[in-house]
């Protein structure tokens, strides 16, 4: 190296004074309320604006209900969204982004099996032409063949791409392991299904599903809260109709099982993909057992992290977190892992789920995931971007501002027992099924000697 | 509005060690954010130790004098805080965002572990092996694993410093010594090399109090003198090809030297520009023919730094990457953009043109310090790169101020005769 003489490791790890204490904590400042507007426009929209002006943007997120049982839904939901912001009966797409650009804006739309999303931002003064373009996208989008056809295209080519990534083989993999047909397996539609979709049916689909009435729409940002619902009513209040939106067809709930591998010849490395039933926020108990989830493997101090990381390097990150899906949620754990240590690593990932039901989370452990609750919940909110997304992700169950405003009271009430009582119930791993996706020739032998792993397709 | 008033509370001062530290208050959000800078990055590891610096940023966070394995992630995480690290051409930072009345803690942990880490043999071979897992993760078990930023460079540059690869090779990685680790922490991480950072919900003088308190005593070292990476340009078009055994399409990267981003900043920022009119929105020039009016690819995009602008000192790469169809012959996908360089070389773009950039880059930089997080760390980042971090809220100004004929110039200078040229290709031909 660089130097001609330098200390030891040894050297460098002490001083003079040796071990230092770690500081107390200091006074916490609350957080300031903001003033916000959560009101039911005149079509049925539910409007929730917050003034944050901490810069001047403004943050928008437009969640519709986008549910649909037939074959070619997902396929025709997936080129409507890739189609939707590329023109209008006065605006073609080279107008829409110049709009958009002009007032540094961007609106962007993403579909899954639940819901259609359109998420952009703006500088503040350009929120009318934001709103404006928006409400033109949502009452008069044309999708002309042209664009069409050129868009199909070109998500063919993005979806072959998608297919060769791990993690959307995986998570395909676990859906249809649980949920068989469901559509809510459909999160990536087939390459042959998109090349099957017509523009007329992108057009029909738009006329019966694009729909107001059970609708969000989440602003925050540098506005006026007495101004916004007017001006939101005037420029949105002619995207109308008579029908609510249509939400997914509600999830079965997940049975523990046999875990699936998945074969994935040649491989390097395997996904550990597991799934269990679990609460929704608003269930009484769900602040003591996201705080059981955090102890496990929702946060790096976790049991789960400390053990198949830090202590043994099998993973370079493992996790565990919620999903909430209609009035439902589950509980998934994930980690990538070399192939040679894939069992090794499932064993663990079990043995901690064990534990955290029968050797539960010391006072301790309860007192370091509270603090991170609360403390990450603050930081994630900080940003106008950041709590756009939380309260999108909260209005879907009907929760709003007042929710997240009350939440960590929520978390500093639970007690040790609470979340003992929750991570028995919840976190059992009798409860859990799931895949490992991976070289099958070389995981088969030590994984099935494991036992409740069996090799197959998913779905069959 | 908000960004004037920040600046004009920004305050700078060095403690007597040589640690510079940047004060940045805003009372908006009861949270902190503190990040230590440290004036080395992939480019100053040895040959032979590809990936090293990388590897090391890791074993920071393996315990210090006064903190056992895992303590530091707990402390933080017990506080209510987030972390992470990263490590980049020409620096590696360590950060944390907490409640603020962390403050002091996140402080003690970052002062600890400048003074005194534990490097041991066992976390050394534990993170070895968490790496490898990181890049088999990011790189040999993903289409596309390390497109362009791993790929680009050995074609663009020959020597050892800007050609390497920074995740570094498995064998590099496995040579990792302890006394590699001792020599490397004794010569880059002394605090006359690195930026601290304070922002967010802070008193000044009581920050400034307790930085005194935990880092006055971190002993003074020189820091190692500055190394130039200069190197020529190519002299001609350069081309290199990689077979990527999970990607089903064919890919390209067109790599160009640009502007140094510290001496010449209002020619890098220039390229910034460019970079938009060229792919930046539906509306921009390329996004326009060669995805949708030809169409020739499915993706194009452009810009500086091989992670972004402004992580990096002179020499800083201009990138143009694309995915396309078998069908189409890179050289025609080539031979498009060089054209629509010519084009804005002659022509230079219009004036509405220039708004929508400069509208786009003002609305994403206020964005991205909106995110305390991202705010300390661009903020230590502008204090070590140009011993300026205001400069981050001047931006918007600076980059307004871009002219036509500066896009122009940018343009004409993206030659095809002084270029790499790196194609990415299916193993096995294109499904």
């Amino acid at each position: 190296m660089t130097t001609a003489g330098h200390r030891s490791a040894e050297e460098i790890g002490r001083t003079a004074t040796g071990p230092r204490p770690v500081p107390e904590l200091g006074a916490q400042t609350a957080a300031a309320d903001l003033s916000h507007v959560d009101t039911v426009l005149s079509n049925g929209l539910r409007l929730l604006a917050v003034r944050k002006p901490t810069v001047p943007l403004v943050e928008l997120r437009l969640r519709i209900p986008f549910g649909g049982t037939t074959p070619l839904h997902a396929a025709t939901a997936e080129v409507l969204a890739e189609t939707i912001l590329t023109g209008t009966q006065r605006r073609d797409r080279i107008a829409i982004d110049t709009e958009l650009a002009l007032i540094g804006g961007e609106l962007n739309t993403v579909v899954d099996p639940e819901r259609l999303t359109i998420a952009g931002n703006a500088l503040a003064d350009g929120l009318p032409t934001l709103l404006d373009v928006l409400a033109d996208a949502l009452t008069a989008a044309s999708y002309a063949d042209d664009e069409v056809a050129r868009e199909s295209a070109r998500l063919v080519e993005r979806l072959v791409v998608s297919r060769t990534q791990p993690r959307v083989i995986a998570r395909e993999a676990l859906l249809k392991h649980v949920y068989g047909d469901h559509p809510a397996t459909r999160e990536v539609p087939q390459a042959d299904d998109v090349a099957a979709v017509e523009t007329a049916m992108v057009r029909e689909l738009h006329t019966a599903a694009v729909l107001p009435r059970g609708s969000v729409l989440v602003i925050v940002g540098d506005i006026d809260p007495d101004a916004i619902a007017g001006d939101v009513e005037r420029v949105l209040g002619g995207w109308s109709a008579d029908r609510d939106a249509v939400t997914m067809p509600e999830l079965p709930a997940v049975a523990g099982g046999d875990l699936l591998l998945v074969p994935r010849a040649g491989a390097v490395q395997s996904q550990i993909r597991l799934i269990a039933q679990s609460l929704p926020r608003t269930d009484p108990r769900y602040a003591a057992l996201q705080l059981a989830n955090l102890a496990y493997g929702g946060y790096f101090s976790s049991r789960l992290v400390e053990n198949i990381r830090e202590d043994k390097g099998y993973t370079y990150g493992a996790h565990s977190g919620f999903e909430f899906t209609g009035s439902t949620a589950t509980v998934g754990v994930d980690a990538d892992t070399a192939n040679e240590v894939t069992a090794a690593a499932l064993l663990e990932t079990r043995y901690e789920l064990g534990r955290l039901a029968v050797v539960p989370p010391t006072a301790e452990e309860v007192e370091s995931v509270r603090q991170y609750a609360i403390g990450s919940l603050l930081t994630a909110t900080s940003s106008q971007a950041g709590l756009a997304s939380q309260l999108a992700a909260l209005s879907a169950a009907g929760l709003g501002a007042e929710w997240l405003a009350e939440h960590p009271e929520r978390v500093a009430a639970v007690t040790v027992d609470e979340v003992a009582r929750a991570a028995l119930e919840f976190f059992a791993p009798s409860r859990f099924t799931g895949v490992v996706v991976g070289d099958a020739d070389v995981l088969a032998p030590q994984l099935t000697a494991l036992g409740g792993v069996v090799v197959g397709e998913p779905g069959k | 509005m908000a960004e004037n008033s920040r600046t004009s509370r920004n305050s700078r001062f060095t403690l007597d060690n040589g640690l510079r530290v940047v004060l940045a208050p805003d009372p908006t959000a009861p949270v902190v954010g503190v990040a230590v800078h440290y004036d080395v990055g992939f480019r100053s590891e040895p040959e032979g130790r590809t990936g090293f610096a990388h590897l090391f940023e890791h074993l920071m966070f393996q315990g210090s004098e006064s903190l056992e394995k895992l303590a530091h992630f707990k402390i933080v995480q017990s506080s209510g805080g987030v972390f992470n690290g990263s490590t980049h051409p020409d620096y590696t930072d360590y950060y944390e965002v907490l409640p603020s009345a962390a403050l002091e803690r996140a402080l003690f942990l970052e002062a600890d572990r400048m003074r005194a880490p534990k490097l041991t043999r066992e976390n050394l071979a534990n993170q070895i092996d968490v790496v490898k897992e990181e890049i088999r993760l990011n790189v040999l078990n993903r289409p596309y694993g390390g497109f362009p930023w791993i790929l680009l460079p050995p074609v663009l540059y020959q020597t050892f410093p800007n050609a390497h690869n920074g995740y570094g090779d498995f064998t590099d990685l496995e040579q990792a010594s302890l006394d590699d680790c001792a020599a490397f922490f004794d010569t880059y991480y002394s605090p006359a090399n690195a930026v601290l950072t304070v922002a967010g919900d802070v008193d000044p003088d009581h920050a400034r109090e307790l930085i005194e308190k935990h880092f006055a005593d971190v002993p003074h070292r020189p820091a190692p003198p500055k190394r130039s990476f200069a190197e020529p340009p190519p002299t001609g078009e350069v081309r290199g090809t990689h077979t990527d055994p999970h990607a089903p399409l064919p890919a390209l990267a067109v790599g160009y030297r640009m502007p140094d981003p510290v001496g010449e900043l209002d020619a890098y920022l220039a390229n910034l520009v460019l970079a938009g009119v060229l792919t930046d929105g539906d509306g921009s020039r390329l996004q326009q023919r060669l995805v949708h009016r030809e169409p020739l690819v499915t993706d194009i995009g452009a810009g500086a730094g091989l992670f972004g602008p402004f992580e990096a000192r002179d020499p800083d790469t201009f990138s143009i990457t694309a995915i396309h169809s078998p069908d189409v012959p890179a050289d025609r996908v080539l031979g498009a953009v060089d054209e629509e360089l010519e084009r804005l070389a002659s022509t230079p773009p219009d004036a509405q043109e220039l708004a929508k950039v400069t509208a786009r880059w003002s609305a994403s930089l206020h964005a991205e310090h909106d995110r305390l997080m991202s705010r300390t760390l661009a903020l230590g980042a502008f204090e070590l790169l140009y011993g300026d971090p205001s400069l981050v809220h001047r931006l918007p100004e600076r980059m307004a101020a871009v002219t036509a004929e500066d896009v122009a110039a940018a343009a004409k200078a993206l030659r095809p005769d002084a270029r790499a040229v790196l194609l990415v290709e299916p193993e096995g031909g294109a499904k």
